[in-house]
């Protein structure tokens, strides 16, 4: 290893010396790995940024979404008092409704001194600062059970009742007691008396069904709230997307893609349809509250108006996808078709369209996914507010009665300014997600699966 | 009788011709098919089709007309001294139209006969009392004039509702006789059906010109009104983006505007780089494994519907920036840069994260475009990989490049729901990125939801906006549409 001693000249070299070894490494060539290297880390870089930006995004939507999947219940026997809840005691329903909310809170707070009672509770609260653990929605619900079940009234019935929103942050953990200082909704002797009774088991943590299907629930009742109605007008929308865009997209795109003549007015569409995919979808928005609500006076808020506006929005997606299938049928079908004798449209309707169906299925699940999630044209229209409240009984108040859509729902949680509300938003987001999860799957299954390659 | 029954009638009677028609066709042939023009189905589908499409597209065309006709006949009726200070004719037709819902609704229930509801007075009764039994709340007593326009209003509308079912069926009885009649074993058929079918077809394909004819005639018109309310120099012009509803705003575009831009470049100064350097990595150097698991993984962040991107902006990366920079005991730097979650930095951020997959499958296609035979050369003469992509393939690339950073930017400008819910709402020219500023589609938004009322240049504003904003934006992809296609032409 002679070479070993001869180190290369100071600074820029070139020319390799007389002598020197091609496996001695210039300083150039150094300088050029070096550089090689970096520029090769810096795409490891980005991909790794992206990437973990894709995992933070996803820990921290599952992080802080779970929790609404839980709910804080209270579980108390209440006595259905026959002298408060139905006077003349003929269990007419008329007069059972009659009995307000009010009448119920009364009965709520005896079943809680009971319960403090027999556990043997020392607490200095009163029966009313007991009582209000629960959510405020607690008399109505019990209100509900009652009408549906008048038979129950003079009995004791065991009832697990929502807590109020603080209680519940404090077993999850969002709510401790330096973060309740000023808080008037709750004070730290009654968190006291909520530790007692979980110790005794009477308040606990239990999967939240009614998040999924319940209704949304007004400002001072974030335990309340669920997805389950704007779920619906979600569902909805989609309908009117898929009865509309399905089949305006399937059309036009057969049109461009087998007979439209090569002339300037097909190219005036071709042009609008691309142009069409990159309009900001709030212009949709725009032209949904000018077309649909202003000048038609189609109901505001109404699904049926938020589906004909992402309908357009979809479109161009679906026309765009449904092409590219058309286009990926060899044109040898088509011959065959027309050498037996089919007109062109027999080979388009008979042989084409049968065959492109798996790529036009896919491309529109695609955007229905993308409809699915969609958020600003639906706020010009009016589906936020607290619109949710009731769920459709039919399929024409499903379409025309006012309602919200899922994406338009957490914006409407994430307005609120309460972590409770914040919690269910990132909820809703676990549930659209899994939507378009689910969506997405599908699509590329039915493209594995049926996609022929020729 | 209801449209949804009209359109079911409709829908038999289409049923009944195909049976009828192609029974027909049968019977002219003697039960022979091979003596038929066409396959038998196709005599069927002609009556169907006939019967069936000019009645639907009347009805549809008539739906879209009526009323427009009755809003202005009885909009004309409203005498001006009617219409008090400080209100709009708008605003009265809106009261007329409940009032007619509300006495449509009253029939329905019981509580009036259509006699009592033609003939009702406001000066003998109260009808405001009356609407309310039936759960139909106003929020005033009914003027005489608003409930004789309702009146009005509810006479044309059955009027019209009335004529029209009429001519529908008119229109379907008689295409249904007249196809049916046509019905004959040398009638050719297919060709008439394949005719009809056509126009469908291109129906539909031009629903795409409609659509933008749509937006661009809906905004302009509003648009219009708007520079009849507000000078259109204070609108361009202007410095000061301050709505009044009580009058005399000063909506100015381009503090809005500067929002929009600054914040679209915080959030090209992310992605682009990111986005450019993934792309190149995955192009020139991944192995097949690696591009087979990074690119989808990256494009799921494309995937992600944008209320996520801006919830993750008002509650994780807002509040993040703030304990970094913000005031107070929070801040860990002890900078007291930031007040609130809700800044240009917040949003761009968040935006640049979202358009990283954007950028990168663009840009990937792109790079992937360039010829192998140009990297060849490169590397034959010795150069380095990278240098092969910064000498070669880079220029090369390069006006697909800023096809694909335009598209990009014009997501950005149009991009609602980060900006909504991360940038804020003050509108002003500054260049701090840690102060909150807002955008046009912000604004948009904000002007637009909740109770508008379309005589008030507040509301018409949007339009302005919103139009200024389709421009921009289609500017943009025109414009980068026509350098990508430009490139690729170089290499094909």
């Amino acid at each position: 290893m002679t070479d070993h001693n001869q180190t290369p000249a100071e600074g820029d070299a070139p020319k390799r010396k007389h002598g020197a070894s091609l496996l001695q490494l210039t300083d150039r060539t150094k300088r050029r790995n070096a550089a090689e290297t970096r520029f090769k880390a810096y795409g490891i870089a980005a991909i790794g940024v992206g990437l973990l930006m894709l995992v933070v995004l996803v820990t921290t939507i599952v992080g802080k979404g779970l929790g609404a999947f839980q709910q804080t219940f209270v579980t108390l026997e209440v006595a259905l008092l026959e002298d408060k809840l139905d006077k003349n005691g003929n269990r007419d329903i008329e007069d059972i409704k009659k009995v307000t909310t009010f009448g119920y809170a009364p009965i709520i707070r005896a079943a809680m001194e009971t319960k403090v009672e027999t556990l043997g509770i020392e607490s200095a609260l009163k029966g009313k600062d007991m009582a209000d653990i629960l959510s405020k929605d607690a008399a109505a619900t019990l209100r509900e059970y009652v009408i549906a079940n008048p038979d129950q009234i003079g009995q004791t019935v065991e009832f697990a009742f929502l807590a109020q929103s603080r209680v519940d942050g404090y077993l999850k953990g969002r709510v401790t007691r330096e973060s309740i200082a000023n808080d008037k909704n709750i004070s730290a002797e009654q968190l006291d008396f909520v530790d007692q009774l979980i110790e005794a088991g009477t308040v606990k943590k239990t999967f939240n069904l009614a998040f999924i299907l319940g209704a949304d629930a007004s400002d001072a009742r974030p335990e309340a709230a669920g997805m389950g109605v704007s779920m619906l007008g979600s569902l909805f929308m989609m309908l009117v997307v898929l009865a509309l865009a399905l089949p305006i997209g399937v059309a036009a795109s057969i049109y461009l893609e087998e007979f439209a003549p090569q002339n300037w007015l097909t190219d005036i569409i071709e042009v609008n349809i691309s142009n069409l995919a990159a309009v900001p979808s709030i212009v949709f928005g725009i032209l949904g509250l000018a077309v649909f609500i202003n000048y038609m006076h189609l109901p505001t808020s109404a699904p049926l108006v938020g589906g004909l506006v992402l309908t357009l929005m979809t479109l161009p997606t679906i026309i765009i996808s449904t092409r590219a299938s058309l286009k990926a049928v060899p044109p040898s079908i088509r011959d065959a078709a027309l050498g037996v004798g089919a007109s062109k449209m027999q080979s388009v309707f008979h042989h084409v369209l049968p065959l492109a169906a798996p790529g036009i299925l896919t491309g529109t699940i695609i955007g229905l996914a993308q409809a699915l999630g969609e958020t600003a044209p639906l706020l010009l229209i009016g589906m936020v507010g607290f619109i949710a409240s009731n769920a459709p009984d039919s399929i024409a108040s499903g379409l025309l009665s006012p309602n919200s859509a899922m994406p338009a729902q957490i914006y409407e949680w994430a307005k609120r300014a309460d972590p409770a509300f914040y919690e269910r938003a990132w909820g809703g987001i676990i549930i659209l997600l899994i939507f378009l999860v689910t969506m997405n799957t599908l699509a590329v299954i039915l493209r594995r699966r049926f996609e022929r390659r020729w | 009788m209801p449209t949804p029954w009209l359109v079911l009638v409709l829908i038999a009677l289409a049923v009944a011709g195909f049976f009828l028609g192609r029974n027909r066709a049968l019977v002219s042939a003697n039960g022979n098919t091979k003596d038929l023009h066409s396959l038998p189905s196709y005599y069927g589908h002609n009556v169907a089709l006939t019967a069936l499409v000019p009645a639907l597209g009347l009805l549809a065309i008539w739906l879209l007309v009526q009323p427009l006709i009755i809003e202005s006949r009885v909009s004309g009726m409203i005498p001006p001294d009617a219409i008090s200070e400080g209100s709009t004719v708008g605003l009265v037709m809106s009261d007329v139209r409940r009032v007619a819902e509300g006495l449509d609704l009253a029939v329905e229930k019981g509580a009036l006969t259509g006699e009592q509801a033609r003939n009702l007075r406001s000066e003998f009764s109260d009808v405001r009392g009356r609407l309310g039994e039936v759960g139909v709340a106003l929020g005033a007593d009914v003027r005489p004039e608003v409930l004789r326009a309702a009146q009005a209003y509810r006479t044309m509308s059955g009027t019209g509702h009335t004529v029209m079912t009429v001519l529908v069926g008119l229109v379907a009885l008689f295409g249904f006789g007249w196809s049916y009649g046509r019905t004959h074993k040398d009638f050719r058929a297919r060709n008439v059906v394949e005719q009809g079918i056509m126009a469908m077809l291109i129906l539909a394909a031009s629903l795409a010109i409609l659509t933008t004819i749509g937006i661009v005639l809906s905004m302009l018109f509003e648009t219009r009104n708007f520079f009849g309310l507000h000078s259109w120099t204070d609108f361009f012009f202007g410095s000061t983006w301050a709505p009044n509803f009580r009058g005399d705003s000063e909506l100015s575009i381009l503090p809005l505007l500067w929002g929009t831009l600054y914040i679209s470049l915080i959030a090209l100064l992310v992605a682009v780089p990111i986005g450019l350097f993934a792309a190149i990595y995955l192009s020139e150097y991944a192995n097949k494994a690696t591009r087979a698991f990074a690119k989808p993984l990256l494009e799921i962040l494309a995937g992600i519907p944008t209320i996520v991107y801006g919830l993750f902006a008002l509650l994780t990366v807002g509040p993040g920036l703030v304990r970094l920079f913000g005031q107070g005991q929070g801040g860990i730097l002890g900078l007291e840069w930031m007040s609130g979650a809700t800044s240009v930095l917040t949003a761009g951020l968040v935006m640049g994260i979202m358009l990283i997959p954007f950028v990168s499958s663009l840009s990937d296609d792109i790079i992937n475009a360039v010829p192998q035979a140009m990297r060849d050369g490169s590397l034959g003469l010795g150069a380095t990989k990278s240098e092969t992509v910064r000498q070669v393939v880079m220029p090369a690339a390069l006006p697909g490049i800023v096809g694909a950073i335009l598209l990009a930017a014009s997501r950005a400008i149009g991009e609602t729901m980060i900006v909504v819910m991360g940038a804020g709402a003050i509108a002003k020219f500054s260049l701090n990125p840690l102060e909150s500023m807002t955008t046009i589609t912000t604004r948009i938004v904000s002007q637009l939801t909740g109770d508008t009322d379309f005589a008030s240049p507040e509301t018409l504003v949007a339009f302005a906006l919103g139009l200024t904003l389709f421009v921009l934006t289609l500017g943009l992809n025109v414009l980068a549409l026509y350098i990508v296609r430009k490139y690729r032409e170089q290499y094909e």
